[in-house]
């Protein structure tokens, strides 16, 4: 029997795209912006901190990273919490000699159990931003919409209070969302969220607080060239990301220089790059994006400030 | 469904589709491409629009969790916003127009993508309506509707006569095929509906047996130098990518002086264009372009020299191997 005809309707086949998020906009098309002191390339360092929990539920779907084996899944367990006992120590240490201010982005359940690793976070210097509760209590399309707006309010909520700073930045985990996500984090004073990897520049798009129109801008962190999904996903060697980090460096300073301001976005997991075998490649690839006059390192909150800046005056 | 509805449904699948011959590789007439070229090289950009919330399909889930699929919809934007331009401007730097396998809805949503290319006179072949609307359970009569609603959207935004068919998302039906060449014909005749992507069994055109016996071939597209099937089902290394393009094209420019071969390669604007592998792209096409026997064309270009000058031959070629074969059998 074929489908029913209705399957070749296309109700939002239009200009633009089949959603109200944002406005559709080519990169090559905008007018240049610079950064702070003419800088051409703003660097986002961020250090994506997850527990992921033993007895995972997978609503709606098993994230990656998360446990495979049956109940209980130690060594699963055990290998991500070593991130936040060792391999940030590593990683801190690394940041710091290249005078790296990096965007945490923590679970906030982690946040909470963990004051001597907050401590040590603030005591480094850098911005938190919200990383949802934790990596088994994902954001998606079907979830009731109670269930998700005392989600991510409690999620923003504690991770204000135990840090003590504003927290305006938000990373869903594994990146997925539902319809109300965006509207939601607006109604928690989030300013920009990290999830849509559709650009090498900050934009604005709609949401709507409390019924309100309202805005919050896309800060997009890149899945492509992240630890986990090169090593972890594609289980490509760590050389070879060494060299991909590198490539994607090299190619958006240089786009930079050319066109006006890009936007490079390095995520990384303490649990992967943390470790004694990998964490020589991420001094390396530390070293080569450190030390060029054309880069502004910063947290993602001031490079979305002088985006907003720098876009008022065009 | 009922246990014997299910057996006769298998029972009607066929074994093969029965759409060109057994054609020996090392038996053929030889081909000579413009210029005395070796190599017929041609770059098909896919530009494709994915749904953020599609219907769903039966036989095929369009994203792997609960819409709206953040992840996959935003990377393939991606492509669109920054990915397409950077791509473009390196066609340009080597003297390659593009031959696009378009998502036609990306006509309505992106015509910025489309007057870039248009400018250039880049070639436009339908890939579907959406990569997110599949062939998969359509009746004939609609599968005809979604084929002409592709052509004749490419016709009004760029006046091609489409010549081209890659299935959207590579989802077939068994008439396919039929249904592209005849829409094809009905719309722009002997100018339309000319070749199809969608098989890859061989590195020189053939012909394809179509039911109203137009003239029709398939033309080498070559899933295995895929950006798509490199990165996200392979999972090959950049650089690698690099290497696997240029012994790709080693073999098939060594052999193209015997008879002339088509290299293709087939990319996706949120694939290569990434910061971190433009560079192994750009490397491949400096490689290829560099070489003096290489016939740097569009899939149409391709498709008309090889039917007006080697079409019949093949169709004789193929009849002989078919008839030897025979005798000796």
């Amino acid at each position: 029997m074929a489908l029913n005809d209705n399957y070749l309707d296309y109700p939002l086949r239009r200009h633009g795209y089949d959603h109200e998020h944002f406005e559709w906009s080519m990169l090559s098309q905008r007018p240049p912006i610079t950064w702070p002191e003419g800088k051409t390339l703003a660097v986002w360092i961020n250090i994506s901190l997850q527990f992921y929990p033993l007895n995972q539920r997978g609503e709606p779907f098993k994230v990656p990273n998360g446990m495979t084996m049956p109940y209980p899944d130690l060594r699963h367990f055990s290998l991500r919490d070593y991130g936040n006992r060792v391999g940030i120590y590593r990683v801190l240490k690394a940041l710091a000699a290249h005078n790296i201010t990096p965007t945490f982005a923590i679970n906030a359940q982690l946040a909470e159990q963990t004051p001597y690793l907050i401590q040590r976070l603030k005591e480094h210097g850098g911005e938190f931003i919200a990383h949802g509760w934790n990596m088994d209590h994902l954001h998606y399309g079907g979830q009731p919409l109670k269930e998700e707006a005392e989600l991510v309010k409690r999620s923003v909520e504690t991770l204000r209070r135990v840090t003590g700073q504003p927290v305006r930045g938000w990373l869903s985990p594994a990146k997925h969302q539902s319809f109300n996500t965006l509207n939601l984090l607006a109604e928690n004073g989030i300013e920009y969220c990290a999830d849509w990897v559709n650009d090498d520049m900050p934009y604005f798009c709609r949401a709507q607080s409390h019924g309100k129109a309202g805005r919050l801008a896309m800060m997009p962190l890149a899945t492509e060239i992240e630890d986990q999904f090169v090593m972890s996903q594609n289980l490509h060697s760590e050389d070879s990301w060494v060299t991909q980090v590198k490539d994607a460096f090299d190619f958006l300073l240089e786009e930079s220089r050319e066109h006006g301001g890009r936007l490079f976005a390095l995520n990384l997991h303490p649990w992967l790059v943390g470790q004694p075998h990998r964490i020589a490649c991420l001094e390396e690839v530390l070293a080569h994006i450190s030390g060029h006059s054309e880069v502004w390192q910063a947290p993602a909150g001031e490079i979305l400030d002088a985006f907003s800046t720098a876009t008022e005056q065009t | 469904m009922k246990e014997h509805l299910k057996e006769n449904l298998k029972a009607s699948l066929k074994e093969s589709l029965d759409v060109y011959d057994y054609w020996a590789y090392d038996q053929r007439p030889k081909i000579e491409w413009p210029g005395g070229a070796k190599v017929a090289f041609w770059v098909a950009p896919n530009i494709e629009y994915y749904e953020l919330d599609p219907p769903q399909n039966p036989s095929r889930k369009p994203w792997p969790h609960p819409h709206p699929a953040v992840p996959g919809y935003s990377i393939r934007d991606y492509g669109n916003r920054v990915g397409h331009q950077r791509q473009m401007a390196l066609l340009d730097k080597y003297g390659i127009r593009g031959s696009i396998s378009l998502s036609t809805a990306l006509c309505e949503h992106h015509p910025e993508i489309i007057d870039m290319c248009r400018e250039r006179e880049w070639e436009f072949f339908s890939h579907g309506i959406y990569n997110t609307r599949y062939t998969y359970g359509l009746s004939e009569a609609q599968e005809r509707a979604m084929i002409r609603d592709s052509m004749e959207t490419i016709h009004r935004h760029t006046g091609q006569a489409c010549a081209g068919y890659l299935a959207p998302a590579l989802s077939h039906s068994e008439r396919t095929l039929d249904l592209f060449a005849e829409v094809g014909e009905e719309l722009f005749g002997a100018k339309g509906g000319l070749y199809t992507c969608d098989l890859f069994h061989d590195d020189q055109p053939t012909p394809v047996r179509v039911r109203s016996g137009k003239r029709f071939i398939s033309m080498p597209y070559s899933l295995e130098m895929n950006d798509t099937i490199v990165y996200a089902v392979n999972k090959v290394e950049p650089r690698q990518y690099s290497t696997m393009l240029k012994r790709h094209f080693d073999r098939l420019y060594l052999e193209g002086a015997e008879s002339g071969t088509v290299m293709c390669i087939p990319t996706h604007n949120y694939q290569v264009s990434c910061p971190h592998r433009i560079k192994a792209f750009e490397e491949a096409l400096e490689y290829i372009t560099g070489h003096p026997d290489v016939w740097v064309a569009t899939g149409r270009e391709i498709a008309e020299y090889y039917t007006a000058h080697y079409y019949d031959a093949a169709l004789e070629s193929i009849a002989a191997q078919a008839t030897t074969a025979r005798r000796e059998g």
